[in-house]
């Protein structure tokens, strides 16, 4: 039989479609199948828990073990501490990363790029090296189980500062000389020149440090020995204990307050967060 | 000319000058103050207090001099720490940035529907690691967990990867790298578009086949993401510890214990607050001389 050189091609790129397709599927269901893994033991009874094989659907959906796994331990009180502590984290890091950034971009100043390196440099040093100090310094200032404590140590945030200041130097001269001539002072100009041109960046720069923040386990761990002063992952962490003796079941849907926020967060804002990522080459 | 080039030496600032230095450090001042509180200011006060035996409550700290850093080096557990991070480092790496290189270049046929695969795909990246190390002992369960699915049929024997002295560490590396794949990948991904489509044209022209193309091609071309993901990521798995701490605690026996979980222990449960700032010393040099090879062969590696 003569090969028709054209239906040949269309064949192969066919094949090669479905490949991709299956490549492609079989790692989103590997990637995917823990969190669905999570929901479906969530809503399982205790004793669909213990089976094996496993089942996939259990007979009655038991939604009460969201209400069972909230009484366990004060969540609502650790929503209450997360939110605080990760918004005025935000809050404060996206406003002295912003001063920070508008003087490197605009302000003429001898050694700035000395102390711009400086800064930089100080990207570099790893946070773990700072939790021993970092906790004498509290004990010192008796911050330890304070909101205080868990966010001003991690309030400079020198990624977003240089985030910033790149977004700042994009913005025409002209606009910044306009603002100058009519007698606006640096602070006029950061206010209702950078800033207003920079929403989309600090918009993406405020959801990354939400999640950061939201998700801190290791220095909230330390500075917090209180209950009610823990943050939803500490909180989670700490219902795993033996003292609590809880099933699969419950710490799976306790986990799901952990993740609930913060999947809202990447499905509306999902093509923002990973171009932002691709682009900006944040650090994960 | 004389005249006004030593007025400039005498630093008589103009009055914009003056105005632009109180803005520069008034809004500098914020950022500076707390990365020299809490970033600059513990690596001395780590290296001070490594030189004493100290359990952070008491008022008396004893000097030991070098006495912490002997200890260290003679401590068996020590090099076990060691060994488990470097090994977490280099297979958690190699393994995700294989795997997330392959996906980008299969995402960047641009099928249909890939921004929902690259979406599922990344989602790890931002989920809480609490939660995930949470989901996967839960799977490593040796008798309801859902992994045993995937074995058992395979034919392996049933097995407790979290207290098992030789797979629990694996089981850790295992969630890293499913949890890493998502953020190498888009990177890849972004190298990936900035290659111009007329080189694989001109290949294809050429004769090469998707092997050549591959390594004569596309690999080259993204050496700088490569590069970059190689070095970050290796420095990212020697900080962890959120995974290790939930899932195995470092155990049974230290075999999945790192240096970082290790430190926590030392300072924060066992109060030996000398030892654990040595080790934190020794994390900090290894990581800054990792840092600084990264700067000085950035430029020679690379293919731009």
């Amino acid at each position: 039989m003569q090969n028709n050189p054209i239906a040949t091609h269309r064949f192969s790129k066919i094949v090669s479609t479905i490949a991709t397709h299956g490549i492609l599927l079989a790692a989103t269901i590997i990637i995917g199948m823990p969190f669905v893994w999570m929901l479906i033991t969530a809503i399982k009874s205790p004793q669909e828990v213990s089976i094996f094989p496993p089942i996939w659907w259990p007979k009655v959906v038991r939604w009460d073990n969201f209400v069972t796994a909230w009484n366990t331990a004060p969540f609502g009180r650790f929503y209450i501490n997360s939110i605080i502590t990760a918004g005025a984290g935000v809050l404060l890091g996206l406003i002295t990363s912003a001063f920070a950034a508008y003087a490197f971009a605009r302000i003429r100043f001898k050694y700035r790029d000395f102390f711009f390196l400086l800064m930089l440099a100080a990207m570099m040093i790893p946070g773990q090296i700072a939790l021993i100090p970092n906790y004498v310094i509290l004990a010192k200032l008796k911050w330890i189980n304070t909101y205080q404590g868990i966010v001003v140590p991690h309030i400079a945030n020198v990624f977003g500062a240089f985030l910033l200041r790149q977004y700042f130097m994009t913005i025409p001269d002209s606009l910044y000389d306009a603002a100058e001539i009519d007698g606006l002072g640096h602070m006029k100009i950061m206010l209702h020149v950078a800033l207003p041109l920079s929403k989309p960046v600090l918009g993406t720069l405020l959801l990354y440090l939400f999640i950061q923040k939201w998700n801190a386990y290791l220095w909230p761990l330390i500075v917090t020995s209180k209950q009610n002063m823990r943050t939803l992952p500490v909180g989670l962490a700490m219902i795993r204990s033996a003292e609590y003796a809880i099933g699969p079941e419950h710490l799976m849907a306790a986990s799901i307050f952990v993740l609930v926020p913060v999947l809202i967060i990447y499905f509306l804002a999902q093509k923002q967060l990973i171009e932002g990522i691709a682009t900006g080459a944040v650090k994960g | 000319m004389a005249l006004f080039s030593r007025k400039r030496t005498v630093h008589s600032m103009t009055i914009r000058e003056k105005r632009d230095f109180h803005a520069f450090v008034g809004f500098t001042a914020p950022t500076f103050i707390l990365l020299g509180i809490f970033i600059l200011w513990p690596i001395f006060y780590s290296f001070y207090l490594s030189l004493f035996k100290w359990n952070m409550i008491s008022p008396k700290k004893t000097f030991l001099g070098f006495q912490n850093y002997q200890d260290m080096f003679g401590d068996p557990v020590f090099w076990l720490v060691v060994k488990n991070t470097l090994l977490m480092a280099f297979f958690t790496v190699i393994v995700k940035m294989a795997i997330s290189l392959y996906l980008a270049t299969q995402l960047n046929k641009k099928v249909k529907g890939s921004s929902v695969y690259r979406a599922i795909i990344f989602s790890p990246t931002f989920t809480a690691n609490v939660a995930i190390a949470m989901v996967w002992a839960w799977i490593f369960e040796p008798t309801f967990g859902l992994l045993r699915v995937v074995l058992k049929p395979l034919g392996f024997p049933m097995i407790d990867w979290i207290h098992s002295t030789s797979h629990s560490l694996p089981a850790v590396i295992i969630v890293l790298i499913w949890s890493g794949i998502g953020y190498d990948m888009v990177l890849f991904l972004a190298a990936l578009k900035n290659i111009s489509l007329e080189i694989y044209d001109a290949a294809l022209v050429d004769g090469a086949n998707t092997y050549q193309i591959f390594w004569r091609i596309t690999f080259p071309l993204v050496s700088p993401t490569t590069f970059f993901l190689l070095i970050t990521g290796f420095i990212n798995v020697l900080k962890a510890f959120d995974i290790v701490r939930i899932m195995t605690e470092g155990g049974p026996l230290n075999s999945s214990n790192v240096v970082v979980h290790f430190l926590y222990q030392n300072a924060f449960q066992w109060f030996r607050t000398g030892y654990a700032s040595a080790l934190a010393l020794i994390l900090f040099v290894f990581i800054m001389f990792i840092t600084l090879i990264q700067n000085r062969l950035s430029k020679r590696w690379v293919h731009y």
